[in-house]
């Protein structure tokens, strides 16, 4: 602490700038934006707020594996596709409002929590490429999940209701509607300050699993799952079961998507069955990354910041586009070269700084080899 | 009793050497394919047809895969940054039909365009490569992603007026599908087209393949070439041996990258479209299982991988369609499809490779 204080404030703001990078990037890029899209602060807020209580669950998901040292959590979209599953089961069924919900969600952890078992064992037999492996994961099970809802779901798995299926009489239609689900968690105790809707109880929910985020990190087994992130020979030297402790942070975070998600959808109000998982991953990482993430730590902070400042360039891109360039498919395809850019950055960051340590570490040995020699 | 057990484990170890040595997925896949052949006839469907159209597919994928190889044998992994490629070969061939030219020229000056781009981005993706050794596969990843979706905005920027290729209303921007007829369409195709009974092979096609293979088969036996391949399996190794690790690195990557720009080039003039956008993402994951099939390794491919791989993988594309239509009237092909290569992919992802850092 003592040390700090004693850096001069002109090389500490130096720091802090190169350690915000890209959150100060973005902030740059919003602001630029904002005035170009012209849109009106009470609608900006109204929708930074809608969507902070839609995705704010879902980043937070991510912090486990990462705890864990395994990195971004490409495969979190299969918490995504167990909810999804759970949500047509339960429209099916046509429980509606709180306890369709709630049901969704009770329904959607032993599918999410087995797709995370596999995933988190694949990934154990792949150490070291952990993430391109979540990456192809996301596909793999993507196909099961089509085949399971293109062809299962209706001639094996009963469905109830031709509203949802295919006229053909199996297979679920390409988007099931969750009208008579539509923002039932975000209406309850909802305000209204100054024409800006604020979804308390999806608030709430967020700030239970933010504490629950808190509280777990101080328990044995946060514990070991950050010893493990650390080292893992050294976590296994201290008698860490490493895979296990690996597999349940996995897990946790694709539980906890599978409930994130559920939470997204009664936002939206329909289920797009076949293409709403698709970019939840890449959105999600890409938010987390922006506000001040890195692949190797995370905190709640940035997921919040994140979540503001990556969907605040996500609602005025298309409109600054269009000033800009008078084609507002620029602005789109911007937003998504950004979401990308972004996460390329990051990756190559943490890889770089990697290897940086792990030559510094080479160099520091073989200095006190020569040392050593010459005494 | 001894001896017969002895026999049995013997057969079973040599069994399990058997499928070590081939691969588990390519005989898998191989069995599945042999399926389909047997049931066409039974089901109705002409084999003629399919086999030309396997031999079509064939000529069309097969430059795209080979330019996995360079990569591969320098350990740089699967080339996930396949768009990257894909977007020089696609410079070549829009700037070559905008600069006027036509027919068979079009597809040399699309060639010869391509090139430079290939050098200049390749290189500085080399260059970014060799900084991150280890991480490669996820960082070249969105490095195709990002390059993509760059030149998303690229398409409709770059000052294009070809009547042929922009939008007809607003005058600017490129379409994503651009049709070849009069350009480059089935140029190498059409070039000693034989034809016997019902089944059409594009010679020229295949030549030009066979042509880039036995160049790639023959520096990998030069002496940068055998450099390439100590690299790849230990790059310590090799830096002792005196090879410059980071130079032989960047040459595969520029390899592989021109390898891709002329992959798209040939993939485009069999199937007479220019796809633009977000399209050279959809060929990334087939290319890459597609060689992963032929019983590559992350870290070890050969040409045989990549024509047993390419006809393995386009064979099932071209036949689980037509043969489960008819057999079923189910279409399941696509979810087969994605279920097989994702799963090939993940498969030689989490197998423990030796060279694995």
């Amino acid at each position: 602490m003592n040390e700090k204080k004693n850096i001069p404030a002109g090389k500490r703001l130096s720091e802090l700038v190169r350690n915000n990078t890209v959150p100060i990037m973005f902030i740059i890029i919003c602001a630029v934006f904002i005035p170009m899209a012209g849109f009106s602060p009470s609608y900006l807020l109204n929708e930074i707020v809608t969507r902070m209580g839609r995705n704010l669950f879902l980043v937070l998901c991510l912090l486990f594996p990462i705890m864990a040292g395994m990195g971004l959590n490409f495969a979190m979209t299969l918490g995504a596709m167990g909810a999804e599953i759970a949500v047509i089961l339960v429209a099916d069924w046509q429980i509606w409002g709180i306890p369709g919900v709630v049901l969704a969600m009770i329904l959607s952890i032993p599918f999410s929590a087995l797709l995370g078992f596999i995933c988190g064992t694949l990934q154990n037999m792949a150490k070291g490429r952990e993430m391109i492996t979540s990456y192809i994961i996301n596909f793999f099970i993507n196909g099961w999940y089509q085949l399971i809802v293109l062809y299962v779901m209706g001639s094996i798995i009963p469905i109830l209701h031709s509203s949802i299926m295919l006229p053909r009489g199996y297979g679920i239609r390409n988007t099931v509607s969750l009208l008579n689900m539509r923002q039932c968690l975000d209406d309850l105790l909802a305000i209204r300050v100054a024409g800006v809707k604020i979804p308390v109880f999806t608030f709430i929910l967020v700030a239970l699993l933010c504490l629950f985020i808190v509280w777990f990190r101080r328990t044995k087994l946060g514990q070991d799952m950050r010893a493990v992130g650390q080292d893992l020979e050294v976590a296994k030297a201290a008698g860490i079961n490493v895979d296990r402790t690996r597999i349940i942070s996995v897990v946790m975070s694709t539980v906890c998507a599978g409930f994130g998600m559920v939470i997204y959808l009664q936002n939206i109000g329909n289920l797009p069955t076949y293409s709403g998982h698709s970019q939840i991953g890449m959105f999600c990482i890409a938010a987390l990354l922006v506000g001040g993430a890195s692949v190797e730590k995370a905190g709640i902070g940035n997921a919040f910041l994140g979540v503001i400042l990556f969907h605040l360039m996500f609602i005025v891109a298309p409109g600054a586009g269009k000033f800009i360039t008078g084609d507002s498919m620029v602005g789109e395809y911007f937003r998504v070269f950004l979401s990308y850019g972004v996460i390329t950055v990051a990756l190559i960051m943490y890889e770089a700084k990697k290897r940086m340590v792990k030559s510094k570490a080479g160099r520091e040995l073989a200095e006190a080899q020569v040392k050593k020699e010459d005494a | 009793m001894g001896k017969t057990e002895r026999t049995v484990t013997l057969a079973k170890s040599r069994l399990t050497w058997m499928a070590e040595e081939f691969g588990l997925p390519r005989i898998i896949i191989a069995g599945l394919l042999l399926l389909l052949f047997i049931l066409t006839p039974v089901v109705g469907v002409d084999l003629p047809t399919q086999i030309t159209n396997i031999i079509n597919r064939f000529s069309w994928n097969a430059v795209l895969v080979l330019a996995m190889v360079p990569m591969i044998h320098s350990g740089c992994g699967l080339n996930f940054g396949l768009p990257l490629a894909i977007i020089c070969g696609l410079l070549g061939g829009t700037l070559s039909i905008e600069l006027g030219f036509t027919g068979p020229l079009s597809f040399v000056m699309a060639a010869l365009i391509a090139t430079p781009f290939a050098v200049l981005l390749g290189g500085g993706y080399g260059l970014l490569l060799n900084r991150i050794k280890g991480g490669e596969m996820m960082i070249a990843t969105y490095v195709g992603f990002s390059v993509m979706s760059f030149f998303c905005m690229m398409w409709l920027l770059l000052p294009y007026s070809s009547p042929t290729m922009v939008y007809g209303l607003s005058g600017n921007g490129l379409r994503p599908t651009i049709s070849l007829d009069g350009f480059y369409n089935q140029v190498l195709a059409g070039f000693l087209h034989i034809k016997i009974g019902n089944i059409e092979i594009p010679t020229g096609s295949l030549l030009v393949f066979a042509l880039l293979a036995f160049l790639m088969w023959a520096f990998l036996h030069t002496k940068t070439g055998t450099a390439m391949t100590a690299v790849g399996s230990n790059a310590t190794f090799a830096r002792a041996a005196g090879i410059n690790v980071n130079r032989v690195r960047m040459l595969s990557v520029i390899m592989s990258t021109w390898l891709g720009a002329m992959g798209i080039l040939m993939y485009q003039q069999g199937f007479g479209f220019i796809q633009l956008y977000n399209a050279p993402n959809n060929l990334t994951l087939p290319t890459v299982s597609a060689i992963l099939i032929g019983g590559a390794s992350v870290n070890k491919a050969s040409i045989p991988h990549v024509i047993i791989g390419t006809i393995l993988f386009q064979g099932i594309v071209t036949m689980t369609p037509t043969v489960m239509n008819s057999a079923i009237h189910m279409d399941m092909s696509e979810v087969i499809r994605i279920i097989v290569s994702q799963g090939i992919i993940l498969y030689a992802l989490t197998r423990k490779t030796e060279g694995a850092k």
